[in-house]
């Protein structure tokens, strides 16, 4: 039986520091600490990151390969936790939110969107302690057009009980050809030793930073299924994929389609209910050819010896869905959201094998096309044009003046009061409503927070951690009353306790 | 929710030796979405950062994740 499909999205974000200290690491950490002191108006940053159960390097694959870069814990930088259940923090020079675990797509689109209104809250208050003519400019993408990517990664609770290499085999053909619809576009191309221009616009960001079918790594020769497995809740019972395969989008509905599709395969997976005949010969050389060709014509080579272009493996994918919503009900990824998205899904199929530029208020890389191809014709511009690289740079930038993406009519699945919401407030259905919470009602008597725990210090006794190794525990449903009435943590722990 | 009003295909309704389509160019959605493009070309000749050539120099990141 599949287990609900409880999951995040962590977002590094591209940072560009104009007038002021180039490094973007202090960069990063003022923008953050703009937004705790100045936004807040709490000593939320007095909390700090509980690095006790942080496990990159451990392999899903139950061993070690030589030479790998573990990935290092950063304990030193600005790592604060949210009254919404999310990290804010600094990473690999980037700052990042990682969300609050969330029951479906529709709610990583809302607390995805509060990511993004937090970093603008925190440009905006970067800019009160900033010199004249100095500010910190922020972009929700993962690649700065040189070679250099940064992430957006989910993540995906599934059975412990499911073999890796099912999951391996059966979801890479849609983390090859998922890039059609939730791919953000690229303006030029950054694989090693090809001329930039050679590929004028393509549909990811990321496709040409993959080099691997699987691995531990993440920041140099990156896998399409990445192993790393620490799963921040009862690892007998669970593991947490960690898919660092997707781009950061700016569209809610590419959002909601890109979580949405997977979680639903995953679910499939865990029920053994997909199947494996859409097996690629070669996923590597797959992402990218698929990447390169915006007329999404290119077919690539299966592992059954046919070929098939990224429609034909999603439309395979998407009746596969469709059969198992009707078999076994989608209530693990919720029903009406499942269902919801399995209707989008078809429509987004139909438009992009019919007429893909009517996609340009859903897709990204359709919207993003649109303004480039759009600009070219208009000043008769060639590739490699730096307006043209500008308009791809920009469409991210996440200054509201300067913001492309927010001008070219993006449809919105979210109200934006409930983004609003979303900043400070943490989903009900998960374990997050527990962290939230309590850091709201008690930030003077937490010391520590992470995904699996709350320590507090109450004073009179040594620490308490608060252990949260079930995702699914800690709702509201769970803990609100016993919240509303513990005026204190004594209180509250006095309650968990007895 | 937006209501969806294009009719549902199946996989198994495709022809298979369908032409595959073109670059998206235009089309009758096209035509309302081309005057809107005019509009938004307009808006980004004035939006767009002013020195092209250096902003997209001076976008430099450290690699991450």
């Amino acid at each position: 039986m599949a287990i609900p499909k409880v999951c995040g999205i962590e977002t590094e974000y591209g940072i560009l520091p104009r007038g002021t200290d180039p490094n973007p690491i202090t960069a990063s950490s003022l923008l953050i600490n703009s937004y705790l002191a100045g936004a807040l108006g709490r000593r939320v940053s007095d909390i700090g990151w509980d690095f006790v159960n942080e496990q990159p390097a451990n392999d899903a694959r139950g061993f070690f390969p030589d030479e790998v870069f573990a990935p290092e814990v950063e304990m030193h930088m600005v790592n604060a936790v949210l009254t919404n259940g999310a990290r804010y923090y600094v990473d690999h020079a980037h700052p990042e939110i990682s969300i609050p675990e969330v029951v479906h797509a529709l709610d990583a689109v809302l607390w995805d969107r509060a990511a993004e209104e937090i970093v603008r809250s925190s440009m905006r208050h970067a800019q009160t302690v900033l010199p004249d003519g100095a500010e910190l400019v922020i972009y929700k993408n993962n690649s700065d057009g040189k070679g250099n990517s940064y992430g957006c990664h989910e993540n995906y609770l599934m059975d412990r009980a499911t073999p890796f290499a099912r999951i391996i085999h059966q979801i890479t053909p849609h983390f090859v050809t998922r890039q059609i619809f939730c791919g953000a576009g690229k303006v030029g191309c950054e694989l090693p030793g090809r001329n930039s221009d050679e590929i004028p616009f393509q549909l990811s960001q990321r496709a040409d930073f993959f080099e691997e079918e699987v691995g531990l790594e993440t920041t140099v020769k990156r896998p399409i299924i990445n192993t790393r497995d620490e799963p921040h809740c009862d690892p007998e019972k669970y593991r947490r994929l960690h898919v660092i395969v997707g781009d950061a989008n700016m569209s809610e509905v590419a959002t909601y389609l890109k979580v949405g599709t997977t979680a639903i395969l995953l679910a499939m997976i865990e029920d053994d209910a997909l199947g494996g005949e859409w097996r690629l010969a070669h996923p590597v050389s797959a992402i990218r050819a698929i990447s390169h060709d915006p007329t999404l014509r290119t077919q690539v080579k299966m592992a059954s010896g046919v070929t098939m272009s990224a429609l034909e493996i999603q439309w395979g994918l998407l009746e596969r869905a469709q059969k198992y919503g009707k078999s076994h009900g989608l209530a693990v990824v919720d029903e009406t959201v499942g269902h919801d998205v399995l209707q989008r899904w078809e429509d987004t199929l139909n438009a992009l094998e019919s007429d893909p530029m009517s996609l340009a208020h859903q897709v990204d890389w359709v919207a993003k096309w649109r303004l480039v191809s759009g600009l070219a014709e208009r000043h008769d511009l060639r590739p490699g044009d730096a307006r043209l690289k500008a308009i791809d740079l920009q469409y991210h930038d996440l200054r509201p003046e300067r913001c492309l993406a927010t001008r070219v009519g993006l449809e919105r699945l979210v109200d934006p009061e409930d983004v609003t919401a979303a900043m400070t407030n943490p989903p009900k259905t998960t374990r997050a409503y527990f962290r939230g919470r309590c850091l709201e009602k008690y930030p003077d008597e937490i010391v520590a927070a992470n995904w699996d725990s709350l320590v507090f210090d109450v004073g009179s006794e040594p620490l308490r951690r608060v252990p949260m190794m079930e995702p699914l525990r800690g709702t509201a449903d769970h803990v609100a009353s016993v919240i509303d009435q513990s005026a204190t943590a004594t209180e509250l722990l006095d309650r968990l306790g007895r | 929710m937006a209501e969806r009003t294009q009719k549902s295909k199946q996989a198994s309704d495709r022809d298979a030796t369908e032409a595959p389509v073109d670059a998206p160019v235009t089309s009758e959605t096209g035509e309302k979405l081309k005057a809107e493009l005019d509009d938004l070309l307009d808006e980004i000749d004035e939006v767009l950062e002013t020195n092209a050539e250096e902003f997209v120099k001076s976008y430099v990141q450290k690699g991450g994740q």
